[in-house]
Order: structure tokens, then C-alpha cells, then sequence
């Protein structure tokens, strides 16, 4: 049972977990950086509790800093919610050494999925297909790899995620610079600058499971689609994937749940993997053992409040649902709004917003902690909110998308939303199941 | 633990499928906590929300200045963010005082947003003063290097 509830996150998850904490009875703390004291979630949160100043290294991703705030506070679980320490073992383990309750997976669950190479490995072993590949420790390395896998391939952070550290490479002349930046990007943002190489799929859309298990019990809240990314950053993600035949989408959610029971896993998280959009064969990548950024088109659809279920698993509770109580209904598809000037090479746009006005109504849901006259620090990521929308049909779910985004309007910074409003006019989403090329071919 | 709860997704929803039902145009919320104005807009609806209060505003980190305004030899920061002097933490840093650089050069990175953005010198010549050491916070355009 957890009554103190500590948020060790920012931005719009921190809201979003402090929203279903305080319906549940729970004192929600947030673990906030200098430069987010006056932001909304610390506004909303019961009590907050600085935990350092604005560089993330020395807060959000600071284990001591924030462990020792948590133990401050009285704090009888952590929250970590996605990115910063949501997925780092050694964070598990001192919550754990502190008394405290971790609301994520279990410490071997989060060793076995918390580099790329062991989740292959576990994958392999659960009975999962991966794609080929393996690790590179430096230049040498990667040269050797590339020869097995080919051109073009994929560098990606072993202990990534979210698409940082992850580079696309064409040909053998770019890959030592490639190589420099992917292990830059890698330690800056994990403090782990190894990397991974692995042939890259061309014609692959981009589909993942969201599971819960309670250790024992194990179930699927069916698939999400997020082949629309630039650069491996998700920009639209949809439940559940569309164009699919519904034998490959069983196949794909018994794969999921099966990975599930091998790790005995407990909590909420997603295993992703790559589908060829033409046979529908597919590669298992990783499993995100957190909630996920797109965890609200799951949500729309099947009705289940995911934070809520990572906080009864984690407070001890076995699973209350079965996987018949879960009957997915109708469709749901999300934007990310991003301060980004997207028509330059999608630059940072940090800055603060004059307005802030998004769209609401029936079937329109919107998690963010951007209001009025708010701050767009350059310290963290680029999200400034998501827009939701869910409809009876697909059809119904892409023209409420097209008429919210008429209404959504951000002064004062650049944002994604007309690189959203050019997707949902596009054809090719029209018609639904494209694949990770969707973002090169898309009409300027 | 104050009660006045912030309004769900499902609650906006359920106050404009009301109002869209009326002739009103807009609706504000003023609680404790926060206010929300729900506005029509076109054929659909807006929502706004303000959590201001009095709560002074914390002061900014203090940022590079960007005080040499007409510098024609500084290499200036292209975005906000911190600063770097080397690929990766232990690493010799890009260039140091007397490097020789063409405009391509790479003298530092800038984390923004969680991006690395590299910094090129721009100009051709020689690095005659480092202005913002690593691990900086820099805002945009602060002179970062000067070149001789």
C-alpha cells in the first residue's frame, strides 16, 4: 500500500502521475530541479522537494540526489516515469536499499531489458525472432559489424532509448563520424557511450505491445503503431496498429505476452517490435520496462489508467485484470507537440510561451504542463504536450485529429503542429499502416 | 492536501459537450489552484489553463553573457543550452587557445533539449580566448570563443 508517493520526473508525466495518485488517496511529492520550481506539476503536487539544480545530470538523473530527497520526504515509493532513471538498475536498487518501493519492474527484469544486447539475448531465449546484429565497443568494432550486417545500419545506445544515440547509416565512409556522435549522444544521455549495430530494416513499421504482470500473471492491452518518427524520435503513435491481419496482430500480442511470463515480469511495460509492412514477419527490438510516452492511445481505447495499474502492481496487488476483461474499442492516435521549428531542421525552440490554448471537446484528451506564460527551458526534452484523440473508426479518430489541430495554438515558441496538420491530410496516413519511411516521403 | 482537484481530460470533454450544446462562447474555472477558460473557437472549442500565483519567479541560471555585441572574431552560441569543450566527458577538449580553425571546424557542443548540437568556429584563424568554459550554461548567441 503506498500512501507517499515520490514523482522523480518533470514535465507532462509528472502531471499525468500525480493526477492518478491523488484518485487513488495517495500524497504526491514531486522531485523537482531549480528550474522547475514554479513549473505546473510542482504547482499541482502536494508537496515538492528540490532535488538540484537545472542540469539534469546533477538532478533528474542523479540516483544520490534523488534517492536522498525521497528519503527526505518520507517517500514510500518512487515514481520514475519514462526517460531520466525510469530504467537504470542501479536506481532500482538503491529505492530498494532505501526502504523504498521502485514502481517499475523487478531489479532482474530491468537487468535483462536494460541493454539492448542482453534484451536480444532474453528475447532469443523466450523464443522471440530478432533482427541480426551485435555490439561495438569502438570504431574497430563497428567496422567489423557493419561487414555482417551491411548498408545501411543502425548505431544505437546499448543502454538507449527514446531514439537517442541512435543514427541511421548509409555507407562505409559516414560511419567512424556517425560513430563519434552516436557514442556522444550516448553518454551525455546514459552515461554509457556503448553501441550496438544492427542491419537495418528498410520497409519496417514500427509496432509494439503494451503488457502488465504481477510476476505471476501476465496479460496484453494489445498493440500501438509509431512508424511515423523522424530520426527515431516517435512524432505519431496510434491504438491499435492499423492495416494489420488480425492472425499476425495475435501472433505479435502472444509473442509480447509470452516475453512477458519468461521474465516473470512485473509492472507495466511494452515490447517493441520490428514488422516487415509487407509480410507482417517481425523482429523482436526491446522491451520498455516503464509507462511509455504514447501510453494514452492504449488507455483511450482499452480504458484502463496504466499509472494506476503501475501503482496497485507495485503496491503489491496481484493483477486484477484477466485478459477477457480487456476489449479494446474503437481508435485513438496521439501528436506530440514538440517546441521544435520543425521546417529547420527541427531546431530546439526553447523560449517562453505568450499562449497556450488546446483544442478540447468530446473524444480530445490533452497531457501537458504547458499553460500561458510558460517556460520551454532548454535543459530537457522538447515535449510541451500531447494531443489525443480517439473516435469509433480509425476514419473518425484521423478528421477529429485534423479539426483539433485547427484549434491547438502555441505562441511565443515553434512547434510540431503543422508538421501534425500536414501528416493528417497526408494519403498515405489516410489510408493507414504506413511504415518508418512515412517521415522521408512526406510532402513539404 | 487541497481538494480542488485538477480537472481530468474526460471533465473538459463533459463541460464542452454541455456548452456546445448553448449559446455560451466561453466558460472560465477559477479555483484555489488554477483557472480554466474553455473558449469556442470555430467550429470547436479551446482550453486554457493559468496556475499563476504569487510565487516569485526563480532567477535564471546565470547564463554567458552575451556582452561583446559588435565582437566580429567571437564564435557565438547558435541556441541555448550547455556547453561542451569535448566529445565526451575525458576527452581532449575540440580546440584549445591557439588552435587553428577554418569555418567548419568544430569547437564545442551545445546540449539542448537533450540534442547535441555542434558548434563550428565559422570563420578561418587562430582561437585566441575561451570565453565559456565546459559545462557552462550559455544563452543564444553568447560569445563562446574568440578568434584572432
Amino acid at each position: 500500500m503506498i500512501r507517499r508517493l515520490f514523482i522523480a520526473n518533470r514535465g507532462e508525466i509528472a502531471l499525468r502521475i500525480i493526477r492518478t495518485a491523488r484518485r487513488m488517496g495517495m500524497v504526491s511529492i514531486l522531485g523537482a530541479s531549480e528550474a522547475d520550481r514554479d513549473s505546473v506539476p510542482a504547482k499541482m503536487a502536494d508537496e515538492v522537494a528540490i532535488i538540484g539544480p537545472a542540469s539534469s545530470a546533477q538532478s533528474y538523473l542523479s540516483v544520490e540526489a534523488v534517492i536522498a530527497a525521497a528519503k527526505a520526504a518520507k517517500a514510500d515509493a518512487i515514481h520514475p516515469g519514462y526517460g531520466f532513471l525510469s530504467e537504470n538498475a542501479a536506481f532500482a536498487v538503491a529505492t530498494a536499499d532505501a526502504g523504498i518501493i521502485f514502481v517499475g519492474p523487478d531489479i532482474s527484469s530491468l537487468h535483462a531489458m536494460g541493454d539492448k544486447l542482453m534484451a536480444r539475448k532474453v528475447g532469443i531465449e523466450a523464443g522471440l525472432p530478432v533482427v541480426p546484429g551485435g555490439a561495438a565497443a569502438d570504431k574497430e568494432a563497428a567496422r567489423a559489424r557493419a561487414e555482417e550486417t551491411g548498408y545501411p545500419l543502425l548505431l544505437k545506445a546499448v543502454s538507449g532509448g527514446g531514439g537517442r544515440g541512435m543514427k541511421r547509416v548509409d555507407a562505409q565512409q559516414e560511419l567512424d563520424s556517425q560513430i563519434d556522435l552516436a557514442m556522444a549522444e550516448a553518454q551525455a544521455a546514459f552515461g554509457d557511450s556503448r553501441v550496438y549495430v544492427e542491419r537495418f530494416i528498410a520497409c519496417g513499421r514500427h509496432v509494439e505491445v503494451q503488457v502488465l504482470g504481477d510476476g505471476i500473471s501476465a496479460i496484453h492491452l494489445g498493440t500501438r503503431d509509431c512508424s511515423i518518427q523522424r530520426r527515431f524520435q516517435k512524432l505519431v503513435e496510434e491504438a491499435p496498429a492499423p492495416a494489420m491481419p488480425d492472425d499476425k496482430r495475435a501472433a505479435i500480442e502472444l509473442a509480447a505476452v509470452n516475453l512477458t511470463r519468461h521474465l516473470n515480469y512485473s509492472g507495466a511495460g511494452t515490447v517493441e517490435f520490428l514488422v516487415d509492412a509487407e509480410t507482417f514477419d517481425f523482429y523482436f527490438l526491446e522491451m520498455n520496462a516503464r509507462i511509455q510516452v504514447e501510453h494514452p492511445v492504449t488507455e483511450a481505447i482499452t480504458g484502463v489508467d496504466l499509472i494506476e495499474q503501475q501503482l496497485l502492481i507495485a503496491g503489491g496487488a496481484a493483477l486484477s485484470l484477466t485478459q477477457d476483461m480487456i476489449q479494446p474499442l474503437g481508435h485513438a492516435i496521439e501528436v506530440r507537440i514538440n517546441a521544435e521549428n520543425w521546417q529547420a531542421d527541427f531546431r530546439p525552440s526553447p523560449g517562453t510561451v505568450t499562449r497556450a490554448a488546446w483544442p478540447a471537446g468530446p473524444g480530445i484528451r490533452i497531457d501537458t504542463h504547458m499553460t500561458s506564460g510558460g517556460e520551454v527551458t532548454p535543459f530537457y526534452d522538447s515535449l510541451i504536450g500531447k494531443l489525443i484523440v480517439s473516435g469509433a473508426t480509425r476514419e473518425e479518430a484521423v478528421k477529429r485529429l485534423g479539426s483539433a489541430l485547427e484549434q491547438l495554438s502555441i505562441e511565443g515558441v515553434d512547434t510540431t503542429r503543422d508538421l501534425h496538420r500536414a501528416i493528417a491530410v497526408d494519403e498515405r496516413f489516410i489510408a493507414g499502416g504506413v511504415d518508418t519511411r512515412f517521415f522521408e516521403g512526406l510532402a513539404a | 492536501m487541497s481538494n480542488d482537484l485538477p480537472l481530468s481530460p474526460e471533465d473538459v470533454a463533459d463541460i464542452v459537450s454541455i456548452l456546445d450544446g448553448s449559446t455560451y462562447q466561453t466558460l472560465d474555472v477559477k479555483t484555489a489552484r488554477f483557472r480554466l477558460r474553455v473558449a469556442r473557437d470555430g467550429d470547436g472549442w479551446t482550453q486554457e489553463w493559468d496556475f499563476s500565483d504569487d510565487i516569485p519567479d526563480v532567477a535564471e541560471p546565470a547564463a554567458v553573457d552575451a556582452t561583446v555585441e559588435d565582437d566580429a572574431g567571437a564564435i557565438r552560441a547558435p541556441l541555448p543550452g550547455i556547453f561542451y569543450r569535448a566529445p565526451q566527458p575525458g576527452a581532449p577538449p575540440f580546440v584549445e587557445v591557439g588552435s587553428a580553425v577554418d569555418a567548419n571546424t568544430v569547437i564545442g557542443i551545445i546540449e539542448t533539449m537533450k540534442l547535441m548540437n555542434p558548434v563550428h568556429a565559422g570563420a578561418s584563424g587562430t582561437i585566441s580566448v575561451i570565453l565559456a568554459e565546459n559545462g557552462a550554461v550559455v544563452g543564444k548567441h553568447a560569445a563562446l570563443m574568440r578568434l584572432a
